[in-house]
């Protein structure tokens, strides 16, 4: 008798089994060594792929001079205008940035009062305190961009234009919640006459 | 002595060695297929043990924090980006600070070390995927993610198999919704009601049948196709380049 294995039905049925067991296992292709965000790293010394910019290098595009756009102040002074034109579309960004990164700790209608500050969190003052209506966009933009006593900065989760979006929305907040009924035109106080009726 | 066996047995026991291996290979490869679609080896539903039992229950549904708020690069790039330590202490310097199971974010804040989570999904390297694309399309989280604010530990709720992926690409009408909804958990309920709160009669009674109100709803999601530009899309070459 010829032994099993040399009969080529045999092999063949063997090779195909061997095939079965390959699908299960991840190969080199699934894991390839190259670099990916978010991932570790075995070479650098921090063990991190992601790389911060070399002390004291600029890249390339990102050297922002602009003193009014990127740090909020004309000739030292906190910017008493926006360094572009704030747009109703603008408004809207702003507002929908502000519920994502704001509302938390500062309650929609920016009295401080939010959710994470019923937890435990230091109370930030009301935007509609006296001082803060006064301040320029400036100094907002500036608050979010370096940060202001137990409130970290924004800078690396906002870019530059949202936080003077968010800023443009912060002042609207100021203005609506400081505005008398009288102040507003026959239509406008139709429209909130019509919005607060019970139902 | 008379044949027991008629002659056409010879051919058949061939068949039937053929046959039968045929049959133990397909059970074979079948069982294979189950494997390889089974939790063991697509980590469906399986929790890991992370450094810090972080909840997105407590803080997505009970903080009522946006996705973004953490997860800030997923309308704009590929990656939708784990959260630096940073941006926990920004609330927890202040909220359970003194808290034990927090004292390796705190550690890790302390000695600019990085808290090392451990990943959930994780596709294979030669398959592109892109968060901002499935953003910009009106396709939610929750469509990928399941209920996430229902997660007190994360975990893998889809298979992640190119056969997931492709049951959507196929018709993905049905999984569109508003770009403004695409961070919300429940929609389509959230639909259902609000649909039928709008159809109340002046006796409080809803106009609208759920009949009605699903096809509403999927009238919506082909206006949102066509003003989103939503095709079928299955040429390997967008998910193998
Ligand atoms: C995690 C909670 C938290 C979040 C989120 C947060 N803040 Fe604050 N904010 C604070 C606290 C706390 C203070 C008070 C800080 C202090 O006095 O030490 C503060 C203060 C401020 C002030 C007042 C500074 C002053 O002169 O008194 C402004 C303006 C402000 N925040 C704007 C913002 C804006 C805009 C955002 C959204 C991008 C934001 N904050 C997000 C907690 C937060
Ligand atoms: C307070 C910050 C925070 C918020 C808000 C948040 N997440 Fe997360 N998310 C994390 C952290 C930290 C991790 C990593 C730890 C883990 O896997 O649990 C994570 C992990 C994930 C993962 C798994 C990542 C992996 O390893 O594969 C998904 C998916 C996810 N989040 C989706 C969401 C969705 C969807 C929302 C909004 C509904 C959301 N997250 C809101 C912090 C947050
Ligand atoms: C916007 C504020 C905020 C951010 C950002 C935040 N947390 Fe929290 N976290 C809270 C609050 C508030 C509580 C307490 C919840 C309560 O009191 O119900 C909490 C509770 C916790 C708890 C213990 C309670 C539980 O959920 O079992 C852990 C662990 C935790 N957070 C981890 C993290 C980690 C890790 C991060 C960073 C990825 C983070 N948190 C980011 C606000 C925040
Ligand atoms: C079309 C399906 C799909 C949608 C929609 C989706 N994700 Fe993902 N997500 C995935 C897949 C697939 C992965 C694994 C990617 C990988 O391994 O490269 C992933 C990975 C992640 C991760 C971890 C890795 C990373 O990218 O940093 C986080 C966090 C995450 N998703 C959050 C979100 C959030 C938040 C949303 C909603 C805004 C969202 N995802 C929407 C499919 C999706
Ligand atoms: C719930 C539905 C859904 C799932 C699941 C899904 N996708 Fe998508 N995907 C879409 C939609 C919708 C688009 C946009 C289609 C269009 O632009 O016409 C898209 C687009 C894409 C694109 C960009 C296509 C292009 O035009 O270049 C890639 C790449 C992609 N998906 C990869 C994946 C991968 C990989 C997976 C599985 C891990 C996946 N998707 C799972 C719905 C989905
Ligand atoms: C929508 C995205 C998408 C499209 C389109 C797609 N694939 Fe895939 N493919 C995947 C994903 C995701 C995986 C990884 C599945 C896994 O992890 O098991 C994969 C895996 C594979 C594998 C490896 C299987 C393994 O187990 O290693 C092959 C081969 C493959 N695809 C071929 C194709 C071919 C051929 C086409 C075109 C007919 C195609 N794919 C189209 C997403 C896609």
């Amino acid at each position: 008798m010829k032994p099993i294995l040399h009969s080529r039905l045999s092999q063949a049925l063997v090779l195909a089994s061997a095939l079965v067991f390959t699908t299960a296992c991840r190969q080199d292709m699934h894991d390839q060594p190259k670099y990916k965000a978010d991932g570790a790293s075995a070479f650098f010394a921090d063990g991190r792929n992601n790389r911060k910019a070399v002390p004291n290098t600029v890249a390339r595009g990102h050297l922002n001079e602009d003193d009014h756009l990127y740090r909020g102040r004309i000739d030292g002074k906190f910017a008493e205008t926006y360094p572009f034109e704030i747009t109703a579309e603008i408004l809207q960004r702003g507002r929908a940035r502000y519920a994502i990164y704001c509302q938390p700790c500062h309650s929609p209608q920016g009295d401080g009062n939010g959710v994470i500050v019923q937890r435990g969190m230091k109370r930030p003052p009301s935007y509609h305190i006296e001082r803060l209506q006064q301040s320029p966009p400036g100094y907002f933009f500036d608050v979010l961009t370096n940060g202001f006593g137990a409130m970290y900065d924004y800078a690396d989760r906002i870019n530059v234009e949202d936080r003077w979006a968010i800023t443009a929305y912060v002042q609207t907040l100021q203005l609506s919640q400081n505005t008398k009924a009288s102040d507003l035109t026959p239509e406008e106080r139709a429209k909130l006459t019509a919005a607060t009726k019970p139902k | 002595m008379a044949q027991i066996f008629h002659k056409s047995f010879n051919s058949l026991s061939k068949i039937s060695i053929v046959g039968g291996a045929l049959v133990a290979l397909t059970a074979v490869g079948y069982a294979a297929l189950l494997f390889n679609r089974s939790p063991y080896v697509t980590q469906q539903g399986v929790v890991r043990e992370q450094p810090v039992p972080f909840s997105h229950d407590h803080h997505v549904a009970g903080l009522g924090i946006d996705c973004r708020f953490c997860h800030t690069t997923v309308e704009v790039s590929a990656k939708a980006g784990i959260p630096p330590t940073k941006t926990c202490m920004g609330c927890h310097s202040q909220v359970w600070k003194d808290a034990e199971i927090l004292e390796p974010v705190r550690e890790s804040f302390r000695e600019d070390k990085s808290i090392e989570w451990l990943r959930v999904h994780d596709l294979p390297d030669f398959v592109y995927f892109d968060h901002s694309i499935h953003i910009k399309k009106g396709v939610g989280c929750e469509s990928c993610h399941g209920r996430v604010d229902r997660m007190p530990l994360m975990l893998r709720e889809n298979t992640l198999n190119m056969e997931w992926c492709l049951e959507c690409h196929r018709d993905p009408i049905k999984n569109l919704r508003p770009r403004e909804a695409v961070y919300e958990m429940d929609w389509t309920t959230q639909f259902f009601e609000k649909t039928r709160a709008a159809s109340l009669d002046a006796n409080g009674h809803p106009q609208k049948n759920d009949l009605e109100i699903q096809r509403e709803l999927e009238a919506l999601q082909q206006n949102l196709a066509r003003e989103y530009g939503v095709h079928t899309q299955v040429n390997c070459s967008i998910c193998h380049r």
